[in-house]
C-alpha cells in the first residue's frame, strides 16, 4: 500500500555503485587500496597516457555474476562494453568504459520484510539491470587556490551498478531495499559496503503521481551515502517536491554535467572471460 | 660485402654475427647517412641512445647470447610510444612527450637482453597526425617527400618509414596500418611492407587511431626481411592488449622458398575497374604474368562491395578517433593553451591549437556519425556493410588462396595536388580498405614502375593467419624478379 501525500503516491527507484572489492582495478593492474597518497595508485593506463589500453579483470565480472545469481538475475554469456564520452578533468579517457547494450546482469529481484502497521509484509523489488564500469577519478577544489588538483587513485576502481524498476513506494520501502542490498553484497562478500568511503553509493530516482497515473517526471537525488539520509531525503521530496536534497549538502561524488554533447557510445567490445587475467 | 645502407636486414643480421662488421659500425654508417634529415623522414634521432643500444648489441654479439637480429638498425613510426625518444604520433598536441613505456612491438625487436629480437632504434619516422593521411601531408612537423621524386608524396601514413627505408636510411621500420597506411606507402615508395591479421601484432603503445582497425607491421625492402621482422613482431599480448589473438609467434622466414605452383591467385574485377589507372594496370599485368611464369593460376573473382569500403571506413574510423582522441584534452600530458578563461575554454583553446586540419575533419566527422540520432543511420549501418565486406572475402577465398590487385589507382602524386581536396585522398584508399575493414593481412610488394618512372606496388591480401603464405608468395616473385632491387637515383 502506498501512502499518499496531498493525493499524490511517491514513485522510487535506485541505482546504486557497489564497489567490487577486487585488489586491482577493473582494467588495469594498479591497487584499488583507500585512502593511499594522491595519484600514486594510478598506472599508465589509469592516466590514460598515449597507447594504453584496457584489459578486464576476470575478478570484477565473477563478482557481478556472483551478485546476478544472488539476486536471482539472468547471468548474459555475453556481454558488451560500451564507452560513455565527456570532457572532464578527473575523467582521463575523455570517456567511461561502462556496459549499455548487454550488462552482464539482467533482471532478478530483491525482497525484503517490512512493518507496515501491525503487519509485516514481504516487498520485492525488481531489478532491470546490474551493469560493470568504471569509476572516474576526484576534482580536488578545496586544498588548492585558483586551481583545482586531480587525484586519479580512484580512476578506475570497479563499480556494479545495481539499477531498480521504479517498484518502491514509500521512503520506507526505499531504506528497506537499500538496507537488503547492503547485506546482500556484504554477505556474498562482493562489496565492502563502507559507505563512509564510498563502496556503496545510492542514487535515487523520485518522482510522485495521482495512483495508477502515468509514471511522472523524475528528479535524480546523487550520493545518498547513509541509509538514515536517504529516508529523509525521499521522505522530504515525497513531501515538498522540491529540487534542493535536504541534506547530505556536501555530495561525496558530484557528476559534472557532460561538456561533449551525449552521444550514444560509440565502439563497443565483446569479452571473453577465458582471455581476462586475474588481477 | 656491400656498403652497408645497401644491404638487406637478412645480410646486416648475418654480417654481424659472423662479425664482419660491428653494431657500433653499422649504426654509425646509418647515423651519419641521417645528417641533415633527408627527405624529413625522422621526427627524432639520437646518436647517443642509439650508440649505447649499438654498443650493448656488440657485447652481446661476443657473449654468444644474440637476438636473431642483433645490432640491424631500425626505425620506428612515430606513433609508437618509446621511452628513449620522443613521441608525437605527428601531432603538435604532444610536442615533446615522452612515454614511461615502450611500445610491445617497439621492445619485442628491441634489447635481446629484455627478450627482444636485438635490433637497435635509430629513431623515430615522421607520419601523418595520428596516422590520418594518405600523403604524409598532414603531419605538424612538416611533409615527408618520395625518394624517387622529390616533388612527390611518398604515400601515407606511414610516409617517414617508407621514404627512410627506399632512400637507405634504416634497412627496416616499423608503420601502422589502419586502412592502408603500411601498404600504400610502400608502393609509392617501391618497398615491400606487410599488415598482419589484425591481432596478431599486439597495439599495446600504439597511439590509437581507430583501435578495430589499427595494426602494426614492418616495413623493408624485401619480403625476408620483414618475413624476419613480423616473426620477432608477432605473438599473443593478453595482458596488455584485450584484442592480441592468443596464435603463437611463428618462423615466417621458414617458408619462404616453398613452391608456389598451384597458388590460386584470386583476381578481383572490381580491382581493375575504370578507375584504376592505366600505367598502373599495365605494371600488375606483367607482374602478374610473372606469377603465371611460376606456376601459379589467376582466378578471377569479385569482391562487390569494394566500392562501400570507403563510406563504411571514413565512419568507423573518425568514429572511433573522435573518442580515442578526446584524451588529448591539454589536462595530463602534451600541449595545454597558454590562456584561457576556464575549464572549457582551455579545452576548446588546446584542442583547436593542438589538433591539425584533417584530424579535426575526423573527430567532427565522428562525433557526427555517433551523435544521438544518426548513431543507428550511419555507425550502426556502416558496422553491418562491414560484415559483409568481411563475408565477401571469405566468399572469394572459396575459390583462391590469395588475391592480388593494385594498392592505389596511381603511383605517387605530386605534393599539395590534393591540397583542399580530402574527399581525393580517401577516394584513392579504395584497395587498401577492404582488408583492413574485414581484418585480413595485406601486403605491398614492389611491381615495376609506371608513370614518370615512380614505383608500383602490388597487392596481396591473404585469408586470416596467412602471412607466411602471403610472405612466401611475395618472396618467389622477388626472386624471379628485380623490381625490389631498383633504387632511387642518386642513393
Amino acid at each position: 500500500m502506498s501512502k499518499l501525500v496531498q493525493g499524490y503516491e511517491v514513485v522510487i527507484g535506485f541505482e546504486t555503485h557497489a564497489q567490487l572489492s577486487t585488489k586491482s582495478k577493473i582494467f588495469s593492474r594498479a591497487s584499488v587500496a583507500f585512502g593511499a597518497e594522491p595519484n600514486t595508485q594510478a598506472c599508465a593506463v589509469d592516466m590514460a597516457l598515449p597507447g594504453t589500453l584496457p584489459v578486464m579483470n576476470i575478478g570484477a565480472v565473477e563478482r557481478a555474476i556472483e551478485f546476478g545469481l544472488a539476486i536471482n538475475a539472468h547471468i548474459a554469456e555475453r556481454s558488451i562494453f560500451a564507452r560513455k564520452n565527456y570532457f572532464y578533468p578527473d575523467l582521463p579517457k575523455g570517456y567511461q568504459i561502462s556496459q549499455f547494450e548487454i550488462p552482464v546482469v539482467q533482471g532478478g529481484e530483491v525482497s525484503f520484510f517490512l512493518e507496515e502497521g501491525q503487519e509485516t509484509v514481504r516487498k520485492t523489488v525488481r531489478l532491470e539491470r546490474a551493469h560493470l564500469e568504471e569509476d572516474a577519478g576526484k576534482s580536488l577544489h578545496e586544498d588548492f587556490i585558483g586551481q583545482s588538483g586531480i587525484d586519479l587513485n580512484r580512476a578506475g576502481t570497479p563499480l556494479l551498478e545495481i539499477v531498480t524498476q521504479p517498484d518502491m513506494r514509500s521512503s520506507d520501502e526505499a531504506v528497506a531495499y537499500a538496507k537488503e542490498l547492503h547485506k546482500i553484497v556484504t554477505w556474498i562478500g562482493i562489496c565492502d559496503g563502507n559507505m563512509q568511503e564510498g563502496s556503496f553509493r545510492c542514487d535515487a530516482n523520485v518522482s510522485v503521481r495521482k495512483p495508477g497515473g502515468e509514471l511522472g517526471t523524475r528528479r535524480e537525488i546523487k550520493n545518498l551515502n547513509s541509509s538514515k539520509c536517504a529516508g529523509r531525503l525521499t521522505r522530504s521530496k515525497t513531501a515538498t517536491r522540491s529540487n534542493k536534497p535536504p541534506c547530505c549538502s556536501t555530495p561525496t561524488r558530484a557528476r559534472p554535467a557532460p561538456c561533449a554533447p551525449k552521444k550514444t557510445p560509440p565502439t563497443t567490445a565483446t569479452f571473453l572471460t577465458r582471455t581476462c587475467p586475474r588481477w | 660485402m656491400n656498403s652497408l645502407h645497401d644491404m638487406t636486414v637478412a645480410e646486416l643480421a648475418q654480417a654481424l654475427k659472423t662479425k664482419q662488421v660491428s653494431a657500433v659500425e653499422v649504426a654509425t654508417g646509418f647515423l651519419a647517412r641521417l645528417g641533415g634529415n633527408p627527405h624529413n623522414a625522422f621526427l627524432d634521432i639520437d646518436s647517443e641512445v642509439t650508440l649505447a643500444q649499438a654498443q650493448a648489441s656488440d657485447a652481446r654479439l661476443a657473449a654468444g647470447t644474440a637476438g636473431p637480429l642483433e645490432g640491424v638498425p631500425v626505425g620506428h613510426k612515430d606513433v609508437f610510444v618509446t621511452r628513449d625518444f620522443a613521441t608525437t604520433a605527428g601531432s603538435k598536441i604532444l610536442t615533446g612527450y615522452r612515454s614511461p613505456f615502450d611500445a610491445t612491438l617497439v621492445q619485442k625487436l628491441g634489447a635481446s637482453a629484455l627478450g627482444g629480437a636485438g635490433m637497435v632504434t635509430l629513431g623515430k619516422l615522421n607520419c601523418d597526425e595520428f596516422a590520418m593521411g594518405s600523403a604524409n601531408e598532414n603531419s605538424a612537423f612538416g611533409k615527408v617527400t618520395n625518394p624517387w621524386d622529390t616533388a612527390r608524396v611518398p604515400g601515407g601514413s606511414s610516409g617517414g618509414s617508407a621514404a627512410a627505408v627506399a632512400a637507405r636510411l634504416t634497412p627496416a621500420a616499423t608503420g601502422t596500418d589502419t586502412g592502408g597506411s603500411i601498404r600504400q606507402p610502400a608502393s609509392f615508395c617501391g618497398i615491400t611492407g606487410i599488415k598482419p591479421t589484425y591481432g596478431r601484432a599486439s597495439r599495446y603503445g600504439m597511439i590509437a587511431y581507430a583501435s578495430s582497425l589499427d595494426q602494426g607491421g614492418p616495413m623493408a625492402r624485401t619480403a625476408k626481411d620483414c618475413a624476419l621482422l613480423l616473426s620477432a613482431m608477432c605473438g599473443p599480448d593478453l595482458d596488455r592488449d584485450s584484442t592480441s589473438l592468443d596464435v603463437p609467434a611463428e618462423d615466417f622466414t621458414a617458408s619462404l622458398n616453398g613452391s608456389i605452383e598451384g597458388l590460386r591467385i584470386g583476381v578481383p574485377k572490381e580491382f581493375f575497374g575504370e578507375g584504376l589507372h592505366a600505367d598502373v594496370r599495365a605494371a600488375l599485368d606483367a607482374a602478374l604474368s610473372e606469377y603465371e611464369k611460376l606456376g601459379a593460376k589467376l582466378v578471377p573473382i569479385s569482391l562487390p562491395r569494394t566500392e562501400l569500403s570507403i563510406p563504411v571506413y571514413y565512419i568507423i574510423a573518425p568514429a572511433e578517433a573522435s573518442s580515442n582522441l578526446s584524451r588529448f584534452d591539454g589536462v595530463k600530458f602534451g600541449h595545454r593553451a597558454k590562456d584561457y578563461t576556464d575549464l572549457v575554454d582551455m579545452y576548446k583553446k588546446t584542442r583547436a591549437e593542438g589538433f591539425g586540419n584533417e584530424v579535426k575533419r575526423r573527430i567532427m566527422t565522428g562525433a557526427y556519425v555517433l551523435s544521438h540520432g544518426y548513431y543507428d543511420a550511419y555507425y550502426l549501418q556502416a558496422q553491418k556493410i562491414r560484415r559483409m565486406i568481411a563475408d565477401d572475402f571469405q566468399n572469394a577465398f572459396k575459390s583462391c588462396d590469395v588475391i592480388a590487385g593494385p594498392v592505389a589507382p596511381s603511383v605517387a602524386w605530386k605534393l599539395g595536388e590534393n591540397a583542399g581536396d580530402p574527399v581525393a585522398d580517401y577516394l584513392a584508399d579504395i584497395f587498401t580498405l577492404p582488408a583492413s575493414l574485414a581484418g585480413l593481412p595485406g601486403m605491398s610488394l614492389p611491381a615495376g614502375f609506371g608513370a614518370h618512372g615512380m614505383p608500383v606496388g602490388m597487392q596481396l591480401i591473404g585469408n586470416y593467419f596467412q602471412e607466411a603464405q602471403l610472405l612466401n608468395a611475395a618472396h618467389r616473385l622477388q626472386q624471379a624478379t628485380d623490381w625490389h632491387l631498383r633504387k632511387p637515383e642518386g642513393i
